[in-house]
């Protein structure tokens, strides 16, 4: 058994304090809200595909399936902030396993055009279902989270909440990373027939992973809904699987800080790359190519070639 | 006493050569561009001319646009740029409804006034203090859709749709009205702005023998409908909305897209406007500025960031820190697309005379009535 990464976790804790001390502006505070945000969601589908090697384009699909729970159930029906959480969660852990049942038993590109089919599947059901998720145009007034008489209503308040919930799902994200599950789940990317023959299920292994991952990215779906006040189906369409696919293979695939450094480069990239108007497509594919063939580790692995003892995975 | 003098120089510099600074949120890339780009340039073009003639009271106006990738979510983030780092005093646009409505809480929050250029009526209704639109509503538009349709005995309708901010309230719009106007609504189908064809939603459409078909979309796709709705020769009207107002629409239609009547604003037919109409005056001199800088056709879209720009303006004028009160205020504004009345409780302003029914004939906009 490996030793927890303690300085990345500290390193992470530090960073997120100062920000909060010494920046004033709430810009930058929803800027890295919406880091922490897509950190989480890389991260889990990094343990997807970069542990498991479960490929998944569906995941903004059970991150929607949050969002709308939770927009749905207290708009229009008054309900518990709290308790939505919860039926989100439940709800994306059983479409979870009716869709992972049978679609993990795919590999590859079948299995990336299956989940792809599933996230369409949802969209065009957000965009659907109109008399409660409000169509095309969104669903509008989502009331604010409120946490023990504390109401999370602007974006100081609501840093303080993201960062705690991040800072613990670093704890655990580590914690896995060192634990016996994770080896387990490496073994599988590298051979499935391997795995099978030292006695691993593995295709009940994956479906657990996959459910769990499901759950997780709901409830992140839930707060980003809390968040944003308001949700509309374009922000959970293909393009969102993409973004936070893109962001876990940037960061860097089977490591565990590689969903957050991805996730922090290409949130945070686009907005310091604005005032440049028309080239920032140009920049912004440029340094992705970079990145993708001159690094195939991600950014992960360009620290870790050079500063190789702080940041082993 | 040097130093009273010292300081009290550079107070009045600093009044004189004060920027007010004014963010504007467009959808340059993405479907809606069609409609965020002649934004950009009008705004850009008056923005400069305005700043030429001394800014507004003494203050140069400073532009700042942002692209929301036709985005809602991206709309959000670059509002609380504009607001929080780039310090503006008033947001113009979003481009598109969802981007508005994205928006909306956000504005209440920060207390910036929004003019968006978007057409919903779910942006000014409910009402919030700090959100006003320039563009005309869905239900002008279909009002004058049905009023044309029912006076040419065509009552069979069949309604194509796109399914995005923009399509659904239209489509709200056209079942809503459909009854005052004794038409008949026999199909009611939707397409997504990312189709590449829509034969099949045309030949579902075309079993149901409706004398006409109204398509409610903006960008390529009205056009792809265009061409599959000629391929297929059905036999009855072609309608569009006032999203298809621009000359890439007929660009992109080529000959297919003569024969489609829709509402428009006055802009794209401002040259066979009565020579008495007092829209003529400000839309010719607007046109003749914007295609000789950009050597394109102005399109009515642009017409809406120049309304924005001037009811900014006119708050500005008034004085005073208050700029939402201010534009509460403003009676009487003879803009591109008619003439706005804002109000405590409409921060809309138009009225259904704000379209002329067009047609496309020779690949030409034409005039009807």
């Amino acid at each position: 058994m490996k030793k927890l990464n303690l300085f990345y976790l500290s390193f992470l804790a530090i960073v997120i304090v100062l920000f909060y001390i010494f920046v004033d502006n709430q810009f930058y505070k929803s800027i890295l809200i919406y880091i922490m945000i897509n950190a989480i969601n890389a991260s889990m589908l990094n343990i997807l595909f970069g542990y498991t090697g479960v490929i998944s384009l569906g995941q903004a699909a059970f991150y929607g399936i949050g969002a709308y729970t939770t927009g749905i159930l207290t708009v229009h029906f008054g309900c518990n902030p709290l308790l939505t959480i919860l039926i989100g969660i439940l709800i994306a852990s059983f479409v979870a396993f009716l869709v992972g049942y049978p679609t993990l038993k795919l590999h590859g590109h079948y299995l990336a055009m299956a989940t792809l089919g599933f996230g369409m599947i949802l969209y065009i059901f957000f965009n659907e279902f109109s008399n409660y998720t409000g169509g095309p145009s969104g669903l509008v007034g989502i009331p604010k989270l409120s946490l023990f008489g504390f109401g999370l209503d602007n974006e100081d308040k609501f840093y303080v909440f993201i960062s705690i919930y991040f800072f613990i799902f670093s704890i655990l994200l580590e914690l896995f990373d060192k634990s016996y599950m994770s080896y387990k789940l490496k073994f599988i990317k590298e051979s499935e027939f391997a795995s099978k023959s030292f006695g691993v299920n593995v295709s009940r292994v994956k479906l657990i992973v996959f459910v769990l991952v499901a759950a997780v990215t709901s409830l992140t779906g839930s707060i980003f809904a809390f968040y944003s006040g308001f949700i509309s189906p374009v922000s959970f369409n293909l393009k969102y699987s993409i973004d936070i696919f893109i962001m876990a293979t940037v960061g860097g695939l089977g490591s565990i800080v590689g969903g957050t450094l991805g996730a922090t480069m290409l949130t945070a990239f686009p907005e310091l790359i604005t005032n440049f108007e028309d080239y920032e497509m140009i920049i912004y594919g440029t340094l992705l190519l970079i990145i993708i063939m001159f690094f195939p580790q991600g950014i992960a692995g360009i620290f870790k070639k050079f500063w190789g003892r702080y940041v082993k995975s | 006493m040097k130093k009273f003098f010292t300081i009290a120089f550079l107070l009045c510099a600093s009044y004189l050569f004060a920027e007010i600074k004014v963010g504007a949120l467009l959808a340059l890339t993405g479907p809606a561009s069609i409609l965020g780009l002649p934004e950009k340039q009008t705004l850009e073009m008056m923005v400069e001319e305005i700043n030429k003639n001394g800014g507004i009271n003494g203050h140069k106006i400073n532009l700042i646009v942002y692209d929301t990738q036709s985005i809602d979510d991206e709309a959000r983030k670059k509002f609380i740029r504009l607001v929080q780092k780039d310090e503006v005093k008033i947001v113009l646009g979003p481009t598109t409804s969802g981007e508005s409505l994205a928006i909306k809480d956000l504005a209440l929050q920060y207390k910036i006034p929004v003019i968006s250029m978007a057409s919903s009526d779910r942006i000014v209704n409910p009402i919030n203090k700090y959100v006003f639109k320039v563009a005309p509503s869905d239900d002008h538009a279909v009002q004058t859709i049905y009023s044309y349709l029912s006076a040419n005995k065509k009552v069979k309708v069949a309604l194509l749709t796109v399914q995005n901010g923009y399509g659904d309230s239209g489509r709200a719009s056209l079942l809503k009205e459909a009854k005052n106007f004794g038409i008949e609504i026999v199909a009611d189908e939707k397409y997504l702005d990312t189709d590449k064809d829509m034969t099949s939603h045309l030949s579902k459409i075309a079993a149901k023998k409706p004398d006409a078909v109204i398509c409610w979309g903006v960008g390529p796709a009205p056009a792809i409908i265009a061409k599959n709705f000629m391929q297929l020769k059905l036999n009855a009207q072609l309608v569009m909305s006032h999203g298809v107002a621009s000359a890439k629409f007929i660009e992109l239609a080529k000959d297919a897209a003569n024969g489609i009547i829709l509402p428009a604003g006055r802009m794209i037919v401002a040259d066979q406007l009565p020579a008495n109409d007092k829209y003529k005056a400000i839309l010719l001199p607007y046109i003749k500025d914007y295609e000789g800088r950009y050597k394109t056709p102005v399109s009515t879209f642009g017409g809406h960031a120049y309304d924005a720009i001037q009811i900014v303006q006119q708050s500005i004028k008034m004085g005073g820190d208050d700029l939402a009160s201010n534009i509460e205020k403003i009676r009487g504004y003879v803009g591109t697309y008619g003439t706005f009345n804002f109000s405590e409780t409409d921060h809309n302003g138009l009225s259904k005379d704000a379209f002329v029914m067009v047609k496309i004939d020779n690949m030409k906009w034409k005039l009807l009535k």
